[in-house]
């Protein structure tokens, strides 16, 4: 299978992604052929198989609603790139 | 002996007597990374200040008589760099983390912590782990001990290394599909992925999150076993680590394997494999079965297409999981002219090329049109790769394979083919989409003496049957007792 230019286009902004021109031609022809290996899944009936999402047998793991630890607010916004005392500052969202 | 090279119930002994200190020790393992370092390139940071401080701190505990016994007391271990450890540099050996210091300290290592031990730095990965040679690391190349031109593994290379080099007495990785086992095979070390669940993830920094699990490198299987009572058991901060009651894993220590079945799976000896390593997994099953036990040909007849399986179901939920790479919270920010703008020039200056491969194909994988196509097929297939192991497992105790293909590879061989790359985890990856544990140990090496490795699978939580046979064979051998000269 062929990946075309302007699906890798598609592909990368849905992945929030700005590729080279190099980029765009290399990935296109490595996705094509990793996505060619792939189509060995299509050997195999999997009618009627349960999909795996997880191994374990857990689901809905539920704890008390009381207050426990979280991380101090200075804390949590050591890391961040731009802020205010308590706040994230990021780019204007709404035009 | 220098005191680098002990493991660490060698050193516990020593602390223990009070011939040396752990001062001493972690003054021995410095020397060593300062001779060493600048050849094998394991470490992403390295903890000097904390590493004496932590020394500090635990030796005024055992004078003071705070903490009197414990196998981890004083002793220095690495930490893979996807593990987060708090007020320390957590890199995940990505460009976009560069600055990133862990607000946090992750399960693991709190437990670590908890038992005295003492951080001697941060190991170099393939960037978020996605990687079997640790070279698609933002920062550095590491080198395989054993020969400097040649891979460590991947993806917990630096860790790898950094044990077999004697930069550390231990260490931790992580393993989503082989990142553990892989490099234990291709340094010379023992490497073992517990069973999904078993080992919390939380504040491991998520690739796959229905396949990441931590799990220790180290030099023998007793101090693997030491360091998995330690860091096993559930955590409510983990929502998928499982509420089981954790096994003394000591307990295996010395027990025989007399009438234990052991399963060869057919499937795992094919065309193509190195004949070398074939002939040491088959002398080493032999020897298995001189110790007592009963080895059996099983069928894992759906091994040939778990590697398109897990590219497609890791992919897909790294795609995911990366998503919280935006700029906006933490790491790198490279500003655009609006908010997408913003967003679309951080990822693109921050990931390398590997993690941008998976990312798009994660993102196809899941993407409108695909999604039953790829990610529900691949689910699918994920349930009958389980499903071959539960049959196995019905008629023998534990499953042997090789643990690689080929012993450790050069340097540039396959980092232009993503796909011959992604093949060279072909014995590890159904294990963990099985979610069953594995480890790996030495059982030979090449002409070019390069180690090999024999991996070893399990039952779910059932580690200590492979750990049994890990010992008894490890009892039996010396594989385990070469050290590459550096």
């Amino acid at each position: 299978m062929r990946i075309s230019k302007e699906e890798i286009e598609h592909i990368a902004s849905l992945a929030r992604l700005y590729l080279s021109e190099e980029e765009k031609e290399l990935f296109g022809s490595q996705l094509s052929s990793i996505l060619d290996y792939m189509e060995k899944l299509n050997e195999l009936d999997t009618k009627d198989i349960e999909p795996t999402s997880h191994v374990l047998p857990l689901s809905n793991v539920m704890r008390d609603d009381t207050l426990g630890y979280s991380i101090p607010r200075s804390d949590a916004l050591m890391n961040a790139p731009d802020r205010t005392d308590k706040f994230y500052r990021v780019p204007k969202i709404i035009k | 002996m220098k005191l680098y090279s002990l493991t660490i119930s060698e050193a516990r002994n020593l602390l223990d007597r009070k011939e040396i200190s752990v001062k001493d020790l972690v003054r021995s393992l410095y020397e060593r990374v300062d001779a060493v370092e600048e050849r094998v390139k394991a470490f992403v940071t390295i903890t000097r200040d904390e590493a004496f401080k932590m020394a500090e701190e635990v030796e005024k505990e055992i004078t003071e008589k705070t903490k009197v016994t414990g196998p981890l007391i004083g002793i220095p271990l690495a930490i893979k760099d996807n593990i987060c450890t708090k007020g320390i540099l957590t890199t995940c050996s990505s460009k976009i983390l560069s600055n990133f210091i862990s607000p946090y300290e992750s399960t693991a290592t709190s437990r670590l912590i908890e038992q005295g031990y003492v951080l001697i730095g941060k190991t170099n990965m393939d960037e978020f782990a996605m990687g079997s040679s640790t070279e698609n690391s933002g920062f550095q190349v590491t080198r395989n001990p054993w020969n400097l031109e040649r891979i460590p593994g991947g993806s917990s290379g630096g860790s790898a290394s950094a044990v077999a080099s004697d930069e550390c007495i231990a260490a931790l990785g992580s393993d989503t599909g082989g990142s553990i086992r892989q490099p234990a095979a291709l340094c010379g070390v023992v490497g073992l992925k517990p069973t999904y669940g078993r080992v919390s993830r939380y504040g491991l920094v998520a690739f796959a999150s229905s396949l990441d699990q931590i799990g220790p490198i180290t030099k023998n299987v007793r101090d693997a076993v030491i360091l998995m009572n330690i860091i096993s058991g559930h955590d409510p901060l983990d929502s998928t680590s499982a509420p089981l009651p954790v096994p003394d894993f000591t307990a295996v220590l010395g027990q025989e394997i007399k009438g234990i079945k052991i399963g060869v799976p057919k499937e795992y000896f094919i065309e193509g494999m190195d004949r070398e390593v074939e002939v040491s997994v088959k002398e080493a099953i032999k020897n298995l079965e001189s110790l007592g036990a009963i080895s059996v040909e099983v069928s894992l007849p759906h091994t040939g297409y778990a590697v398109a399986t897990y590219y497609v179901l890791a992919t897909s939920e790294a795609s995911s999981n990366l998503a919280r790479y935006d700029g906006m919270r933490y790491g790198l920010r490279v500003e655009g002219k609006d908010l997408v703008d913003t967003y679309m020039n951080t990822r693109a200056n921050g990931f390398g090329a590997e993690v941008k491969r998976r990312i798009m194909l994660g993102t196809y994988a899941l993407s409108s049109g695909y999604y039953e196509a790829y990610y529900r097929k691949a689910q699918q297939v994920r349930t009958l790769i389980k499903k071959d192991f539960e049959k196995a497992f019905q008629v023998v105790d534990v499953i042997v394979t090789p643990t690689s293909p080929t012993a450790a590879f050069k340097l540039g061989e396959k980092i232009a083919d993503p796909l011959q790359m992604y093949l060279s985890d072909i014995f590890t990856i159904s294990v963990n989409l099985a979610g069953v544990p594995g480890i790996s140990i030495p059982c030979g090496f090449t002409s070019n003496n390069l180690p090999i490795g024999l991996q070893l699978i399990g039952r779910h939580f059932d580690e200590e049957s492979i750990l049994k046979v890990a010992y008894a064979y490890e009892q039996a051998t010396e594989w385990h007792k070469r050290r590459p000269n550096l």
